[in-house]
C-alpha cells in the first residue's frame, strides 16, 4: 500500500509542474504589454515600473519562473494589484467559504442523488425511475447560475424563506476561528447563528449540489442494477436475509465503490460550479473574489485561486485513489504490475 | 463472362436482404426506434431551422433595436416572452441568438474534437516517451475545473466570438484525446493493424485509415455530448460579462442583462435561460441515444 502511494505520489509531479506552468503563462499571454492592461491606459510611469518590477517581468522568463515558484512554495502567491494586501491571506478567508459551499453541496448531492439511485434501481421502470430520468437529464442540461437566479426569486424573493444572499444575517458578529461558518458558531455556542448560517447555506448549498446529483443518482442505479444481478446478492437472499440488509449490506456496500471514484471527479465540476454560484448569492468565497478581481484585471488574485482549485483537485484525485485503492485490493495489486 | 454475372445477380436476388447493413446504418434504425434519439433529434432539427431560417424571414441588427417606449412590458401576444430594458422583443432576440449558440456549439466541438483526435490518435499509436508526454499534457489540463480554466483564458485574452470559441475548445481537449487514446490502445494489436504494417503502410495511413474508422463510435458520442456542454460554456461566459457581449443577442448575456430587474421582470431572465436548457437537452437526449445505438451492450 505505501509502495502505491508513493508511485502515484511521484506520478503528481510532472502535472503539477505543468498547472504552475499554465498558471505562470496565464498573465503572459495577456495581449500587449500585461502591465499596462493591468493598470489601465491612465497608469502613472513609475506605477507601471514599480509592477513590472514587482511581477519580475523585466528579467528573462526562465528566471521569472523560478522565482516565482519559489515563492509559491512558500505560501506567497503575490500582491494584489488594486488593494495591495497579500493574496495568499485574503485567499485563506475565501478559501473556508467555498469550502464550505462545495462540501454542504456535495454532501446534498451525495446523499440525495445515491438515494434517488438506489431507489431508481429497486423500483426499475416506476414512476419514481422515470421522474429520477428526467429530473436528472433537465439537472445536466441547465445553466447553474440560472437556476439559482430561479431559486431566488421564487424562494427569496417571492416567497421569502431563504435569504437571497451571503452567509450569515450582518448584525451577526462572528468569531472567525475555522473560517467554516458552521463550525465556528457551534464554537460560540449559539445556536442561533449557528440555524442562521445553515438557513443562508441551504439555497446555494442544494443549487451547487445539482452538479453533481444527476451524474450520482444515473451511477448509483446503473452500479446498483450491476451489483443486483450478482450471484452473492441472490445467496444472501436465497439464505432468508431481509431485503434491506441486503440492499444494504450486500448491493450498496459493492454498489458505491465506482461512486467513490465519481466524487472526486465531480470536484471540479463543484469548484467551478460553486465560482458562478457564489456570484449570484454574493457568497464571499474564491469565485465572487475571482470574478471581481477579473473585472478590475487584479491577475494576481486570478493566477492564484487557478493554481490553488487546481492542486486542491489533483489532491482530492489522489486521495480518492488512494481510498479506492484501499477499499477494493484488486486496484492495488493491478497497478504494480 | 456476363451469363455468369447475370446468373450470380440473380442468385443474389433470391438471397433474402440481410438486416445488417453496416454499423451506422444499424445504429440509426437504433437510434431512430429510442425516444431520447427521436426526441433529440427533434429538438436540434427544430434549433438548427430556427438559426437558419431567422435571418431570412427577419432580418435583425441588434446594433439599432431599441424602443425605450416599450421597455420591460410583460408577456403579451404582441410580445410572448415580453421586452427586455430597452423595448427589445425577447422572443426576437432569443430567436436570433440561435444562431449564436449553434455556432459555438459545433466549431468548438469541430475545433476540440479534431484536435483531441489527433492528440490521442499520436499519443495512442507511438506510446513511450510521445504518449507520456501527451497525456500528461492532458492531465494538467484536466487539473483545473474546467469552467474556471476558460475564464481564465477569456479573462487574460478578453471577451468576443473567437475567444469564447477558443477558452471553451480548449477545455474540451483532454476528453477526445482520452477517448481516442483507449480506442487505439485496444485496436493497435489487431490483426489487420499488423497485416497493414507489415505490408508497408506508413504509420500515418494506419492510423488516420485503419485506427480511426473503427474508433469512431465513441468521438461521435463525445461530439454529440460536447455541443450541449459547449453551449452551456459560452453563455455561463457571456453570463459573466467575458463572452459574447451585447448588444449580440447571446441567450448567457441575456440573462445578465435582465438580471437587475429580477423581481419586477423575471421573464427577461426565464426565457433565455429556458432556450439554453432545451437546446443542451436535445443535444444530451440526442448523445445519449447515439450512445445507446452505437454499442448496444452498454445500455443498463
Amino acid at each position: 500500500m505505501t509502495q502505491y502511494i508513493l508511485r502515484r505520489l511521484i506520478s503528481l509531479i510532472p502535472v503539477l509542474i505543468g498547472v504552475s506552468i499554465v498558471v505562470f503563462a496565464l498573465i503572459r499571454m495577456i495581449p500587449g504589454d500585461p502591465v499596462t492592461v493591468m493598470l489601465g491606459d491612465r497608469a502613472r510611469l513609475e506605477d507601471i515600473e514599480r509592477v513590472r518590477e514587482e511581477l519580475g517581468f523585466n528579467r528573462p522568463i526562465h528566471e521569472q519562473y523560478i522565482e516565482w515558484m519559489g515563492r509559491v512554495v512558500r505560501g506567497d502567491l503575490g500582491i494584489s494589484i488594486i488593494n495591495r494586501t497579500s493574496v495568499a491571506r485574503e485567499l485563506r478567508a475565501r478559501l473556508a467559504a467555498t469550502l464550505e459551499l462545495v462540501l454542504f453541496g456535495l454532501l446534498i448531492g451525495v446523499v440525495v442523488g445515491v438515494g434517488i439511485g438506489i431507489v431508481s434501481a429497486l423500483r426499475r421502470n416506476s414512476w419514481i425511475d422515470l421522474t429520477a430520468t428526467v429530473g436528472a437529464l433537465l439537472g445536466v442540461s441547465m445553466p447553474i447560475y440560472w437556476l439559482a437566479l430561479i431559486a431566488i426569486y421564487a424562494l427569496a424573493v417571492n416567497r421569502q424563506i431563504f435569504p437571497p444572499s451571503s452567509r450569515i444575517d450582518a448584525t451577526f458578529m462572528v468569531e472567525r476561528t475555522t473560517g467554516f461558518m458552521l463550525i465556528d458558531t457551534l464554537l460560540m455556542g449559539n445556536f442561533a447563528y449557528f440555524r442562521n448560517a445553515l438557513w443562508h447555506l441551504i439555497l446555494p448549498a442544494t443549487v451547487l449540489s445539482t452538479t453533481v446529483m444527476p451524474i450520482l443518482a444515473r451511477l448509483t442505479r446503473a452500479s446498483m442494477l450491476e451489483v443486483l444481478r450478482q450471484d452473492y446478492v441472490r445467496t444472501a437472499e436465497a439464505k432468508g436475509l431481509r431485503p434491506r440488509v441486503v440492499v444494504i449490506r450486500h448491493a450498496l456496500k459493492n454498489a458505491l465503490l465506482p461512486i467513490v471514484t465519481v466524487i472526486g471527479l465531480q470536484l471540479g465540476g463543484l469548484l467551478g460550479g460553486a465560482l458562478l454560484t457564489e456570484t449570484i448569492f454574493s457568497w464571499p468565497g474564491m469565485g465572487l473574489w475571482t470574478y471581481r478581481a477579473i473585472l478590475s484585471r487584479d491577475y494576481p488574485i486570478v493566477q492564484a485561486v487557478v493554481l490553488v482549485s487546481a492542486t486542491i483537485y489533483v489532491l482530492v484525485n489522489l486521495l480518492v485513489d488512494i481510498s479506492y485503492a484501499y477499499l477494493d485490493p484488486r486496484i492495488r495489486v493491478q497497478g504494480s504490475r | 463472362m456476363t451469363t455468369n454475372a447475370a446468373a450470380a445477380a440473380d442468385l443474389f436476388a433470391q438471397v433474402p436482404e440481410r438486416q445488417s447493413r453496416g454499423l451506422f446504418r444499424d445504429a440509426w434504425r437504433r437510434l431512430m426506434r429510442s425516444w431520447n434519439g427521436r426526441v433529440g433529434l427533434a429538438v436540434i432539427l427544430l434549433t438548427l431551422v430556427v438559426g437558419l431560417a431567422a435571418p431570412i424571414v427577419d432580418p435583425y441588427d441588434p446594433t439599432i433595436d431599441s424602443n425605450l417606449a416599450i421597455a420591460r412590458q410583460p408577456p403579451s401576444w404582441e410580445h410572448p416572452f415580453g421586452t427586455d430594458r430597452l423595448g427589445r422583443d425577447v422572443m426576437q432576440r432569443i430567436i436570433h441568438g440561435t444562431r449564436i449558440s449553434l455556432l459555438i456549439g459545433f466549431v468548438v466541438v469541430f475545433v476540440s474534437g479534431s484536435i483531441g483526435t489527433v492528440l490521442g490518435l499520436i499519443s495512442g499509436y507511438s506510446g513511450g516517451f510521445v504518449d507520456w508526454l501527451i497525456m500528461r499534457m492532458m492531465d494538467v489540463l484536466l487539473a483545473f475545473p474546467a469552467i474556471l480554466l476558460a475564464i481564465a483564458i477569456v479573462a487574460v485574452r478578453g471577451p468576443g466570438l473567437t475567444n469564447t470559441i477558443i477558452a471553451v475548445a480548449v477545455v474540451g481537449i483532454p476528453g477526445y484525446a482520452r477517448v481516442v487514446r483507449s480506442m487505439v490502445l485496444s485496436l493497435r494489436e489487431r490483426d489487420y493493424v499488423d497485416a497493414a504494417r507489415m505490408i508497408g503502410v506508413s504509420d500515418a495511413a494506419i492510423m488516420f485509415r485503419h485506427i480511426l474508422p473503427n474508433s469512431l463510435s465513441p468521438i461521435i458520442v463525445q461530439m454529440s455530448l460536447g455541443v450541449g456542454g459547449a453551449i452551456i460554456f459560452a453563455a455561463a461566459l457571456g453570463f459573466l460579462g467575458l463572452g459574447i457581449r451585447p448588444p449580440q443577442p447571446e441567450w448567457g448575456a441575456m440573462i445578465a442583462d435582465g438580471l437587475p430587474f429580477l423581481r419586477q421582470a423575471p421573464n427577461l431572465v426565464f426565457f433565455p435561460g429556458m432556450a439554453i436548457m432545451i437546446t443542451v437537452l436535445g443535444f444530451n437526449l440526442f448523445g445519449d441515444g447515439l450512445r445507446d445505438a452505437l454499442d448496444p451492450q452498454l445500455r443498463d
